[in-house]
């Protein structure tokens, strides 16, 4: 099964590569990766999204936690969360589908952010379904090439009030 | 005031206690060594190599219990160190390694001597650093003693670039060490430690497996008590020799693919395992899908990844091994009241049944040395008051099998990583700490070859460590494997040219001892323990000697190949010819 994993670790060289380092010598796969500073700037944030049986998540988490530079693990399916990932894609249609592009774009609560003579690069945010949606629509407009930032997530609050 | 790094460096292993550095030097850390020129307080024991030194570091933290330490140049010294770290990080030993590194503006541009060690022992340390300013020097050393020694004990590196060394800055040096992401937990869940109370008394057939974790935690003691207390039999991993007495009648010796047949046969009957401070491995469940099938498993290791890694466990404690054990024994006797002697009958019963139908043993010969007989009488003539080293291989079985371990860091052995080359210079680090107890290096014609040089660091230093090489002319554990599974062809086995170590040993100015006979065995060792100098024993060993029991790769513990003695062979021979 599918987890993604936040992790806080100290903002400091070498980091990633311990974490990096930790997936790749015990044979874990990493599906997506992304880091980021947090309000403290001393310390960053690793969204990891990774696969596996219940023994080898739990390997995973508890191997982060060993980690000298990891300050806290959060395997997000255990908690309710709200999860985001942006694409950039470029595509290169036919003129008869530019138009198409373009209402798509917009039905995906998408933007086009560049434009060229031939290509439009088209911005979509949302959760992994929409963007492989998107792609899979575009596909046969003639995509040059996409770019996908890997995904965030954060925890949701309680919305009851305490 | 200010100092520099190097200054800062000796004084910050002064304030951590430290008295030895095993080391050698080159060319970036010559500011150091310089410093160490005059020094009064430390000392400085220039291995021939850093292996060794590392390896000798390894020696004398395993057997103090304090973290060993270890300075090296850059570069090529820097990456010998890579086999000493990673056994240490395998076997959980606390050390700190320092490595000289090329100047900060250099690094990066394949300098001379440049080798990016932070980088390669990233996955065999606990943690590393790159110090890039001497203002931080300080602080890293002692967060390097704090981390290698807190919790599961494991292998730092500190790389020093030769400008870190020379710099100068007013040094802070921290008065203890806080790291907001490293904290072990210590105290086991007082819950489950009451939930393991009554599986306790539930259990009919239970059976303690302790690890190296019980000698780390120094728990022998509370080891000791739950098992007297409860009656209940004990085996010890490979590492875990000497954390409880191997002349103890509970002692059922070590598990595993090399174990006794009554260990596993236990193990495999038991109906509850109380597993401390060991992580399972591989040698000793065997087959994990037939491992303890009936059983238990209470599990407690401080390292929670240790934790349902290989096995399940139903009761997963996290913690101190000494502290856990203490509230067991609390809580056994507060929520059992019971008369353990009488409960325990059957089950040990029926251990010693096992015990009587296949003890350890060998075929004694009058004419051919059998290297386990050279076991039995090093622990017969020093009454077992020995520290003992190993290499790795069939002289670490046999020394692990024929030889009792009564007290924890009696026994030095590279159980996870199996290094063939540690147990000579382990022998110097430990013999440096124990100056006036016997050390012995039981090894083999292959591995003593790894290390030998250090004989040299022996003999300048005056370390009259003992090495017992059972000379078998052959890597005879891989020797082993391939007569039982590759139809005994020898590939590149054989040692066809061992050196004379008799004449290697005097080369060295050491001693030099051979027997070649059964009968020569007793003299050559009461010489060797007489004699005040580095002693190479050069016992000539039956060469088709095999490590019994043996469990098969892949098979379940209690499918042990036993030892056939000679007669059983002859019947079944001529029960073949006859169909």
């Amino acid at each position: 099964m599918r987890h993604t994993i936040s992790c806080l670790v100290e903002n400091k060289f070498g980091v990633l590569s311990r974490v990096a380092g930790l997936f790749s010598g015990r044979g874990y796969n990493i599906e997506s990766l992304s880091v980021g500073e947090t309000l403290d700037p001393a310390i960053s944030t690793m969204t990891i999204v990774t696969s596996g049986d219940d023994q080898i998540i739990e390997q995973i988490t508890k191997q982060l936690n060993k980690l000298i530079d990891v300050i806290k693990v959060v395997d997000l399916v255990e908690v309710e969360h709200v999860e985001r990932e942006m694409v950039l894609v470029k595509v290169n249609p036919k003129k008869e589908n530019k138009a198409e592009v373009l209402r798509l774009t917009e039905i995906f609560r998408g933007r086009v952010i560049d434009s060229s003579q031939k290509t439009y690069t088209v911005e979509i945010t949302g959760d992994e379904r929409k963007i492989e949606a998107f792609i899979e629509l575009m596909k046969p407009m003639g995509i040059k090439e996409f770019m996908r930032t890997g995904k965030v997530a954060i925890a949701r609050e309680s919305i009851k009030p305490k | 005031m200010k100092k520099t790094g190097s200054e800062i460096f000796l004084e910050s292993l002064k304030r951590q206690g430290v008295k030895h550095i095993f080391g050698y030097p080159g060319g970036v850390v010559l500011n150091i060594f310089d410093m160490l020129y005059d020094d009064k307080n430390i000392e400085l024991i220039l291995t021939r190599h850093e292996q060794g030194a590392v390896h000798a570091a390894d020696g004398y933290a395993r057997s103090t219990g304090k973290p060993g330490v270890a300075l090296v140049t850059s570069g090529p010294g820097a990456t010998n160190t890579v086999t000493g770290i990673a056994t240490a990080s395998m076997d959980s030993i606390p050390m700190v390694v320092f490595t000289g590194q090329v100047p900060t503006m250099l690094i990066g541009n394949d300098a001379f001597q440049e080798a990016d060690i932070v980088g390669i022992t990233r996955p065999c340390t606990k943690y590393n650093y790159l110090v890039k300013d001497v203002s931080d020097l300080a602080e890293t050393i002692a967060e390097a003693f704090h981390i290698a020694t807190t919790g599961r004990p494991g292998p730092v590196l500190i790389d020093l670039p030769k400008d870190v060394s020379v710099g100068k800055v007013e040094p802070v040096y921290p008065s203890s060490v806080k790291i907001r992401s490293f904290n072990p937990t210590v105290e086991g869940n007082p819950w489950m430690i009451k939930r393991a109370a009554h599986e306790i008394e539930k259990s009919k057939k239970p059976v303690i497996i302790a690890g190296g974790g019980v000698i780390h935690s120094e728990a022998s003691k509370e080891l000791k008590q739950l098992a007297e207390l409860t009656e209940i039999p004990v085996t010890t991993t490979l590492m875990g020799l000497g954390a409880f007495p191997g002349t103890h009648k509970l002692f059922l010796g070590m598990p595993g693919m090399h174990g006794t047949y009554y260990a596993n046969k236990a193990i495999q009957a038991s109906d509850l395992l109380i597993s401390v401070g060991m992580r399972f491995d591989d040698r000793v469940t065997g087959k994990i899908a037939a491992f303890a099938p009936n059983a238990k498993i209470i599990h407690v290791d401080i390292d929670p990844t240790s934790i349902r890694k290989n096995v399940r466990v139903d009761i997963p404690i996290v913690g101190d091994a000494k502290r856990i054990l203490a509230d067991m024994v609390a809580a056994v006797k507060k929520e059992t009241k019971k008369q353990w002697g009488e409960i325990r009958k059957s089950w040990l019963k029926e251990i010693n049944k096992w015990k009587k139908q296949h003890p350890l043993e060998y075929e004694y010969s009058d004419e051919v040395i059998k290297p386990q007989f050279v076991i039995e009488k090093l622990y017969e003539l020093t009454k077992g008051n020995a520290i003992i080293s190993t290499e790795v291989g069939q002289n670490q079985m046999w020394a692990a099998q024929f030889f009792k371990y009564n007290k924890p860091r009696t026994w030095l052995s590279s159980g996870g990583l199996g290094t063939m080359g540690y147990g000579f210079p382990a022998a110097i680090g430990a013999q440096l700490a124990h100056p006036n107890k016997i050390v012995i290096d039981i090894a083999g014609d292959g591995s003593i070859q790894m290390n030998i040089q250090e004989l040299a660091t022996a003999v300048i230093n005056k370390l009259p460590v003992k090495v017992a090489i059972l000379n078998n002319r052959y890597l005879g554990m891989v020797r082993q494997w391939q007569e039982l599974f590759f139809k005994e062809r020898y590939s590149h086995t054989g040692l066809d040219v061992v050196p004379d170590f008799v004449k290697v040993a005097e080369a060295y100015s050491a001693v030099g001892l051979r027997a070649e006979k059964p009968s020569e065995v007793e003299p050559v060792i009461k010489e060797a323990l007489k004699t005040k100098a580095p002693v190479f024993m050069d016992f000539v060993c039956d060469w088709k000697e095999k490590v019994y029991p043996m469990v098969p790769a892949g098979a379940a513990i209690d499918e042990m190949l036993l030892l056939e003695k000679e007669e059983k062979k002859e019947k079944k021979r001529k029960l073949k010819a006859v169909k």
